[in-house]
């Protein structure tokens, strides 16, 4: 995606906004069309400016950011606890290794399972609602962490590490000074795969743990009342999360990841 | 390596068998191995898992075909048109960060419970992953190769196939890869949600109900089976009669 910026530059910011919006009238005008078409009932293909109504009533009404805060929270409930625990644990399994062996086989039958089909055992286990939804998305979001530390931690050069036991480092300066930097990358990478992977479940997860706030359980339970409206303005505002993960997280994380490899200065 | 990973998992399941059988915890909840093993055997052997897994890989393969259907063309041309890029790639990076599971309740109610939505569910969850890699591999092609290529006198056919398409194909294998991966946790949620009478999701789900946890544990070694198999079997012999074969990418792991 950054490849477009040297095309985009010697084109004014005006023309470039207005590139970026054209798609998105297009796909309104044609929804606006089909939904005046009445071809479908107007409950359940609402017009754009019902859904706009909608997310600006339960916005003010102050129901919305309930519902948002309510996610973000769980997610990053979740993925503090994966992040922990998973660096925790690639960080033993690199150095250590009885760790290594102990995990690796285990990390390597569940991690290709996917994430929600743990969900009913863990309802199971720990009941409906907040703790079993934030240990779910913790529990699937440390795969990739666990993976990719262990990666960086195997990845430090060996040379590095005798360099500095010969220059006298004890175990923890080892630690901090060779081993962490030298994995960091590859943590970065884990623990963006972690997010990315705890957010594309966290919304099932919530329409199947039946807890009292959240954006999934928002549009699951609209459905009861065919409230369609309801649900594209819970669906615009996971987008709105969503796409701030990426810029906010994730891009950020990469471009830092970027200049350490010295990939780029 | 092998002895150890056999000695790890032998070691897990004794701590796990002597969990399930210190009574701590409710014999409901926590199954025996011996018990998950008979469970899946039965299941097999009346026919029931195999009716399961046939509905969960056909919802799979429609969702993930119409996905390669629309998303392999729609990707390469975007890599070729600037126009058609310009107009995919905004709504793309909007629809994206969506989890496809968001979209369950309201497929629902424009389609009903059943096959259509856990199919346009995958589709969803499949689409974003081809479109991106084959666009972004339709732009990876060396221009060197493409000039050389109509220096000798290339035809826009001839371009295509022997140097877009090959050019394109690590990108493109990689793509599937991805968008299996994410149909199949698509597939699973999906039939959770929009529940019919069949598919592996739905009989973990629905397991629940009967506190079956021998039911659950046994689907989900079907389920992470077919996982791998495809990952492993599928993908693993794909990359090596294509780009391995032609010499697209080095055999860098394992």
């Amino acid at each position: 995606m950054k490849a477009q910026v040297p095309v985009a530059q010697h084109e004014s910011r005006l023309r470039v906004i207005a590139r970026n919006a054209l798609p998105f009238v297009v796909v309104a005008a044609a929804w606006e069309a089909l939904a005046y078409a009445g071809v479908f009932p107007a409950r359940l293909f609402p017009p754009v400016e019902t859904v706009a109504a909608a997310l600006v009533r339960l916005t003010v009404a102050g129901i919305l950011p309930h519902h948002a805060l309510d996610t973000v929270l769980r997610l990053s409930g979740g993925f503090i606890l994966a992040a922990i625990a998973g660096v925790a644990v690639g960080i033993a399994m690199g150095r250590w290794r009885l760790a290594e062996d102990v995990f690796l086989p285990l990390v390597s039958i569940g991690a290709p399972i996917p994430g929600l089909a743990y969900a009913p055992l863990f309802l199971l286990w720990f009941g409906l609602g907040n703790l079993s939804a934030v240990l779910l998305v913790g529990f699937v979001s440390a795969f990739p962490i666990i993976f990719n530390t262990w990666t960086g931690v195997k990845a430090v050069k060996e040379v590095w590490v005798r360099s500095a036991q010969a220059m006298g480092a004890d175990n923890r300066r080892l630690f901090r000074h060779i081993i962490l930097p030298g994995a960091l990358p590859y943590i970065l990478t884990g623990l963006r795969l972690g997010l990315a992977q705890a957010w594309r479940i966290l919304v099932g997860v919530e329409m199947l743990a039946a807890v009292p706030w959240g954006l999934g359980w928002l549009i699951f339970g609209s459905r009861e009342f065919l409230n369609t409206d309801v649900m594209l303005a819970g669906i615009i505002v996971i987008a709105i999360i969503g796409l701030a993960l990426e810029k906010l997280v994730f891009q950020r994380i990469e471009d830092f990841t970027i200049v350490r490899w010295g990939m780029m200065k | 390596m092998v002895r150890r990973t056999v000695v790890t998992l032998l070691a897990a399941a004794a701590l796990y068998e002597a969990a399930a059988r210190s009574g701590i915890f409710p014999a409901v909840l926590v199954p025996t191995l011996p018990k998950v093993a008979r469970t899946l055997v039965n299941l097999v052997q009346d026919g029931t898992m195999l009716w399961h897994v046939s509905y969960t890989l056909a919802r799979v393969m429609c969702g993930f075909a119409l996905a390669i259907v629309v998303g392999l063309p729609l990707g390469i041309l975007m890599g070729r048109i600037r126009a058609l890029e310009n107009f995919v790639m905004p709504l793309a990076s909007a629809l994206m960060p969506i989890p496809s599971l968001a979209w369950v309740p309201v497929f629902i109610l424009w389609f009903g419970l059943g096959d259509i939505v856990t199919a346009l569910i995958v589709f969803y969850a499949a689409m974003f992953p081809m479109l991106l890699n084959a666009w972004t591999g339709v732009r990876a092609v060396n221009p060197i190769w493409l000039r050389a290529a109509g220096a000798m006198g290339a035809g826009e056919g001839a371009l295509f196939r022997k140097v877009i398409i090959p050019g394109t194909l690590p990108f493109i294998i990689t793509g599937l890869r991805q968008a299996f991966q994410r149909s199949w946790i698509a597939v699973i949620g999906a039939e959770m949600l929009a529940a019919s009478d069949w598919g592996l999701g739905w009989v973990i789900f629905d397991a629940k109900e009967f506190l079956n946890a021998d039911v659950m544990m046994a689907s989900l070694i079907v389920i992470g089976g077919i996982g791998y198999a495809f990952e492993r079997l599928v993908f693993g012999s794909l990359e090596r009669i294509t780009v391995l074969r032609w010499g697209m990418v080095q055999a860098a792991k394992s």
